[in-house]
């Protein structure tokens, strides 16, 4: 392979991992500075790729109409896209978290992996809303006339760095902020939060919805890369449990730890595919499947080996401390 | 409509094996489950495994008990998926679970460990047989009986029936009358006055994810039987489980056989109007609403 061929792959290498990254700093919110036990980020990835899709998208008009089925096409900018798929995310983790938040965890947890099923179940099923199992194709790309289409992942390679440095800034900001303190109160011990009269519900919502937005823009940021989305994308393994993987691999509760996760389990999950490429002809078709076998072996051996991850939690008081 | 509900029983004896199951595990050792359905998944695959492979080799006949769809390979592959489930389950809490216990991990980093657990054992099972939909018995299904009120069932239906009858009694009489039992209902009650009465409660877990273990691979079993096997079939009941325990207050196994019935019927009418691939979704449908109105289940008041 040429240089320019390397350096091509390395680009969309760093743009997935770099999308992934954005879904790690959503779950960080959640669960590493709240304790928040979503396992159904696929539905919210979801989401976010359909809305932002729907969003950039003119509705199909005259023959194509016949083809392709959506609800709304509004054909407005990205970042109107991107806007669109965390409000609605958000919404949706409002409505999750009002019978699960008072609940214990492991509640949330299966109402997520619940919504997250139910929300594939319905974009495979329901033709008219977003053209069933065939999915949304031709999605726009922001800034695409600048340059020739060979090169374009070098500008969305910026674009998303971009938001995922913002999103990062803003979560520190917020976690070093009186209300991310009272989020790891919270995360360390209820009882106590809530005898210092914080309204523990109140702020777990919050947690809920703020890192839902982010995981939405994420979303969001996956369909314009890959402008071709499909339901069987958002499954709980491609959706859901590579994430959790990287942001225990990183170190949950650390936001530099979840990005360097994100990179490092990408890389190894991309490795892994080298890996199966020597496995004998008869078994090539079951590589992804074997792909997968390692990352699960790999979350139990960090669970009992290195729980704290790659980098651990940061130790943050204040900033007025540090 | 006496039809859907026949089947909804039916596939509400199945989920109620697997909701079982995980309200013993979660009464005893706090423990949500996620690796609950996929341990169905493979016991209807050991299952499978022994049909197509020892059994037959051994020359165990592959005709079947008229009017049942099944022989003697299913007769004797049943029993040895219940122990070879209970024993993977088993292994899981000594290689894993156990491990995470000493060091004190939270909760959600044991429903972790068993969710990645459910990803390796799904894995496995793909690696091995594919996703392709398989068969015990590959042929026509046995025609149904008529029963009055127009219900149809088939043979194999009924038998199902009568094993998880058979099953949820031997259960029942197990926690009540043996001393494992006993000490089984003690722990649940409360694991610290448990252990002062001198109960080994690592002996109490190790009973606890075997039995679950075996009911899962029965489940499992017997949905192959009555549908069909599949990789993804014990995710896809992973919601159904949980809403039957949740319904049937979490902890508590005769509600958890309830729920499992309740939510079999009503996911299973459901489909007089919806697809029926939307029955998983049905199922999270009922378990918000328990959520919403009532928490702590139908048997509320239960231990938390």
């Amino acid at each position: 392979m040429e240089i320019g061929g390397i350096l091509a792959y390395l680009v969309s290498f760093a743009i997935m991992a770099s999308i992934y990254a954005v879904f790690c700093l959503g779950l960080n919110i959640q669960w590493g500075y709240t304790g928040l036990f979503n396992i159904g980020i696929a539905g919210f990835f979801c989401i976010g790729a359909y809305i932002s899709a729907m969003i950039t998208t003119p509705k199909p008009t005259g023959l194509y109409a016949d083809y392709v089925r959506q609800i709304f096409g509004l054909n407005l900018p990205f970042f109107m896209g991107l806007l669109g798929a965390a409000v609605v995310c958000g919404i949706i983790a409002f409505l999750i978290g009002i019978p699960t938040l008072r609940l214990a965890e492991d509640y949330l947890a299966i109402a997520t992996i619940g919504i997250a099923e139910a929300v594939r179940l319905i974009f495979n099923n329901e033709h008219w809303l977003a053209n069933g199992p065939r999915g949304l194709m031709g999605l726009p790309q922001p800034l695409s006339d600048l340059v020739d289409p060979g090169y374009y992942n070098y500008i969305y390679l910026v674009i998303v760095i971009i938001i995922m440095i913002v999103i990062y800034l803003l979560i520190e900001r917020a976690i070093r902020s009186p209300w991310g303190r009272v989020l790891r109160a919270i995360r360390e011990d209820e009882i106590s939060a809530s005898m210092s009269g914080k309204n523990i519900f109140n702020f777990k919502m919050q947690s809920l919805v703020f890192g839902a937005m982010v995981m939405g823009i994420g979303g969001a940021l996956y369909a314009h890369y890959t402008k071709a989305i499909s339901p069987d994308v958002f499954t709980p393994l491609y959706g859901t449990f590579i994430i959790w993987v990287m942001v225990i691999a990183g170190g949950s509760g650390n936001n530099k730890g979840v990005i360097l996760g994100a990179f490092v389990v990408w890389g190894i999950w991309i490795g892994t595919k080298f890996l199966t490429d020597f496995l004998p002809y008869t078994l090539k078709a079951r590589a992804p499947y074997i792909r997968f076998l390692l990352i699960g072996i790999l979350l139990e051996f960090i669970l009992i080996y290195k729980p704290q991850g790659l980098l651990g939690e940061e130790k943050k008081i204040s900033k007025l401390l540090e | 409509m006496f039809e859907l509900i026949t089947y909804g029983i039916v596939l509400g004896s199945i989920i109620s094996l697997g909701a079982i199951g995980i309200s013993l595990i979660y009464g005893i050792l706090r423990f949500a489950n996620f690796s609950h359905g996929d341990l169905m998944t493979a016991g209807a695959y050991i299952a499978l495994f022994f049909i197509t492979g020892p059994l037959a080799w051994i020359g165990i006949p592959d005709n079947m008990f008229e009017p049942f769809s099944f022989g003697w390979r299913i007769v004797i592959a049943f029993p040895i998926s219940m122990l070879a489930v209970g024993g993977v389950a088993i292994l899981l809490d000594r290689v894993l679970y156990r491990k995470l216990r000493q060091m004190g991990s939270g909760r959600v980093t044991l429903a972790m460990s068993a969710l990645g657990a459910s990803f390796i054992i799904r894995m496995i099972v793909l690696i091995i047989w594919g996703a392709d939909y398989r068969f015990y018995k590959p042929g026509i299904l046995r025609p149904a009986l008529e029963l009055p009120l127009g219900i149809k069932i088939r043979p194999d239906q009924i038998l199902i029936l009568i094993i998880v009858s058979i099953l949820v009694i031997s259960l029942h009489l197990f926690l009540q009358r043996t001393k494992m039992g006993k000490a089984m209902r003690a722990t649940s009650d409360n694991m610290e006055l448990a252990r002062l009465s001198g109960i080994e409660i690592e002996k109490i877990i190790i009973w606890t994810w075997g039995i679950g273990g075996a009911l899962a691979a029965a489940a499992g079993v017997l949905y192959g039987i009555d549908v069909q096997l599949h990789p993804g079939m014990g995710w896809n009941f992973l919601i159904p489980l949980f809403a039957a325990s949740i319904l049937g207050s979490i902890g508590n196994i005769y509600g958890a056989l309830i729920g499992g019935l309740i939510i079999g019927v009503v996911q299973q009418v459901s489909t007089a109007i919806l697809l029926p691939t939307y029955k998983p979704a049905v199922a999270f449908l009922i378990m918000i609403v328990i959520l919403l109105m009532r928490p702590e289940g139908i048997f509320g008041g239960s231990r938390t």
